[in-house]
């Protein structure tokens, strides 16, 4: 049933339907309408779940590494300096092989204050061994967030769900429901293979010297090589399902285009507007929405983007000293495809400023115009700063 | 003492624990108390060590090896996650040193402590950064030399009462224990584990290679700290009621502090303050409890 709702609360919608049994979390902006909503789903028995409400997003992470090496489904959610205050514990969590699902609303890292979107406090996690998928809209927030329990428990590694701050956690949007009855043919309880058990005394994450290191580090890389072709596996039973399908990436108008433009989150639905426009004056332009960011699928990079003539990547992010994060994965992607085509990466929308289609259009015909893309990232739709001092 | 059922044994020989360690000595008589039917969480400490290497584990119960400040709040999940799966019987342990209680986990502990987790913390305290090689903390009393208080700059600065600041909280319960007081700390265990709500177990745990003393002095070192009161062993329920499990002997500081080379740079008028140090906390003790000397 489709119901008009904000992305967040499709997201604590999916956790309900998930029958996810501990959340742990702590408020941040703006992140917070997800836990408040599933305080009052643990509160009136709507979601029969433990939920603790600590004292810090280190102790929501720690408090679920516990809670779910005791075999149960956990869920926190979080944003920017909290999700940095945990990244100790993601690596935790990975190395411990635990199929934790979080929900990450993208926001600005500070200084200063900045509680708008922006995807460097997601990406700068992007070695900690999770799975990270952007979502465009509400429906995915909500389809993308049932599919990462399936997906991390089959793979045992924990899965980051990424919204856009505002532009996608608090935008209301008619989102379709699923039937409890179907999500659980779809998700069927969590069936641990070891947790902490009296009756099977274990030890977890205990001392690993040199001789056995290594070997436990090749199989996350070995698990998140696999999650690409589980996730798509996944999504064919969701799709089977519940009629929608995103996959790793989705090219729109590819097939004939001489310069494709990536996007992920919700500039991608901007980006979208801004194609058919171009279309429309007959610019062979396309469009690849990346929604899996790791495993990077380099292989679905490469089908799509190959054939191009030039590519020209949107982030909404920098690698300070490198530059856009989806642009160099892309580049690093395509360096060994022989006459691979040019990438053009620009830096845009950070801290919440508006992309908007003329943004978008100037990006695209900045790229057709120039034969040669430059080595560095180009930062567009700034403000002019003289001296170090910015202009207002 | 009850004896029965205390043969059994909850460590496998083969620890990795330096000759002498308490809290070798601690963790036996705690296990002993628990019974199989509890989950121990470690966060780093010498314990992460002691308990040996993949694949093999020296404890007979369930270990959670887990991050340095994470005590409180990996306990915390491990009992939520017990609850939704029905199981009331089982009893989440932390088992941290100073350094991961009195320190770097103490905002988690006192998080834990204010939701009441049910669950039971207990601190080993060596009253230093032991397993990273004699670092101060916290804990380190007043008067040591460790490595990052060498020469001249031997700590100037009193421990921290760490059950006090869980008093604050109005904990369940709090116990001070030595492992010279292993009737004493066993009953304590066996007390906390009846009892719902977070409890903290504070064991005085000798450490031979960081306070330079002979391996065979460990309990005679732990149980000379009860009797010159710089370690009193006593309980707090609920926050309120204080009762003092053992009447000192009176002997003076510096008999025990003679005995330890960590000590050993200090004068007669250092000792001489500490001495007065130490009686002030004692009579501080004795108010509590409702005790009032001179009076």
């Amino acid at each position: 049933m489709k119901t008009v709702m904000e992305g967040s609360h499709a997201v604590a919608e999916a956790v309900k339907l998930a029958r996810v049994q501990v959340i742990s979390a702590y408020p941040i902006t703006p992140q917070t309408h997800i836990v408040e909503r599933l305080s009052e789903y643990c509160s009136d028995g709507t979601l029969d779940a433990r939920f603790l409400r600590v004292e810090s997003e280190h102790s929501a992470m720690a408090a679920l590494i516990g809670a779910s090496s005791t075999g149960v489904r956990t869920f926190t959610a979080t944003s920017s300096q909290g999700l940095a205050l945990m990244h100790e514990l993601l690596h935790w969590a990975s190395g411990a092989r635990l199929p934790i699902v979080m929900a990450e609303v993208n926001r600005a890292m500070a200084p200063g204050w900045n509680i708008w979107t922006d995807q460097t406090d997601s990406l700068s996690q992007r070695d900690t061994g999770w799975i990270q998928i952007y979502c465009e809209d509400g429906q995915e927030a909500l389809d993308r967030t049932i599919q990462a329990f399936r997906l991390a428990e089959a793979v045992n590694l924990p899965v980051m769900v990424i919204l856009d701050a505002f532009f996608l956690s608090h935008t209301y949007e008619p989102v379709d429901v699923p039937d409890q009855e179907d999500v659980d043919t779809f998700l069927p309880p969590y069936e641990p293979r070891f947790f902490l058990d009296p009756e099977n005394p274990c030890a977890f994450n205990q001392l690993a010297p040199p001789d056995i290191y290594m070997e436990m580090r090749l199989s996350i890389q070995r698990a998140m090589e696999k999650a690409v072709t589980v996730l798509e596996g996944v999504e064919k039973d969701y799709g089977r399902m519940f009629g929608r399908n995103y996959r790793a990436v989705e090219p729109i108008e590819c097939e004939d285009a001489e310069i494709i433009m990536v996007t992920s989150g919700t500039v991608t639905s901007t980006c979208r507007e801004v194609i058919k426009e171009l279309r429309s004056r007959g610019q062979k332009v396309g469009l690849l929405k990346v929604s899996l960011f790791r495993p990077f699928p380099g292989a679905a990079i490469r089908e799509n983007l190959a054939g191009a003539k030039k590519v020209a990547v949107v982030d909404r992010n920098c690698s300070f000293g490198s530059g856009g994060i989806f642009a160099r994965e892309i580049q690093a992607s395509l360096c060994n495809v022989p006459g691979h085509p040019p990438v053009y990466s620009y830096v845009a929308g950070l801290g919440g400023r508006d992309i908007t289609p003329e943004l978008l259009k100037e990006i695209y015909w900045h790229t057709k115009k120039e034969d040669v893309p430059p080595q560095d990232s180009l930062w567009v739709g700034v403000r002019e700063v003289e001296n170090g001092i910015i202009r207002v | 003492m009850e004896l029965s059922g205390f043969d059994r044994e909850y460590i496998y020989s083969g620890h990795v624990a330096c000759p002498g360690c308490g809290a070798a000595i601690a963790m036996r008589f705690v296990l002993k108390a628990l019974g199989e039917k509890a989950i121990m969480v470690i966060p780093a400490c010498c314990w992460s060590i002691i308990a040996g290497p993949y694949p093999m584990s020296t404890l007979r119960v369930p270990v959670l090896h887990t991050a340095f400040e994470t005590g409180g709040s990996v306990a915390s999940g491990i009992r939520a996650a017990l609850d939704v799966k029905g199981d009331r019987e089982t009893t989440v342990v932390t088992w941290a040193g100073d350094g991961g209680t009195f320190d770097i986990g103490f905002q988690a502990l006192s998080g834990a402590v204010e939701r009441n987790e049910d669950f039971i913390y207990i601190c080993y305290d060596n009253e230093a950064y032991m397993n990273t090689g004699i670092q101060r903390s916290s804990s380190t009393p007043y008067g040591a030399w460790t490595t990052t208080t060498p020469g001249k700059d031997w700590k100037k600065m009193r421990k921290k009462n760490i059950v006090e600041a869980l008093v604050a909280h109005r904990i369940r319960y709090a116990a001070t224990a030595s492992i010279a007081f292993p009737e004493d700390l066993v009953n304590k265990v066996k007390k906390a584990k009846n009892m719902k709500g977070s409890r903290f177990i504070h064991i005085f745990s000798t450490c031979p290679t960081g306070w330079r003393v002979a391996s065979e002095m460990s309990v005679k070192i732990a149980r000379m700290a009860v009797q010159t009161n710089i370690f009193p062993l006593y309980e707090v329920e609920n926050g309120v009621k204080y009762t003092i499990n053992y009447k000192p002997k009176g002997y003076l500081v510096k008999e025990y502090f003679k005995l330890q080379g960590r000590f050993r740079h200090l004068t007669d008028n250092d000792l001489d303050q500490i001495q007065e140090m130490v009686e002030e906390d004692w009579e501080l003790l004795l108010r509590k409890a409702g005790v009032f000397p001179g009076e």
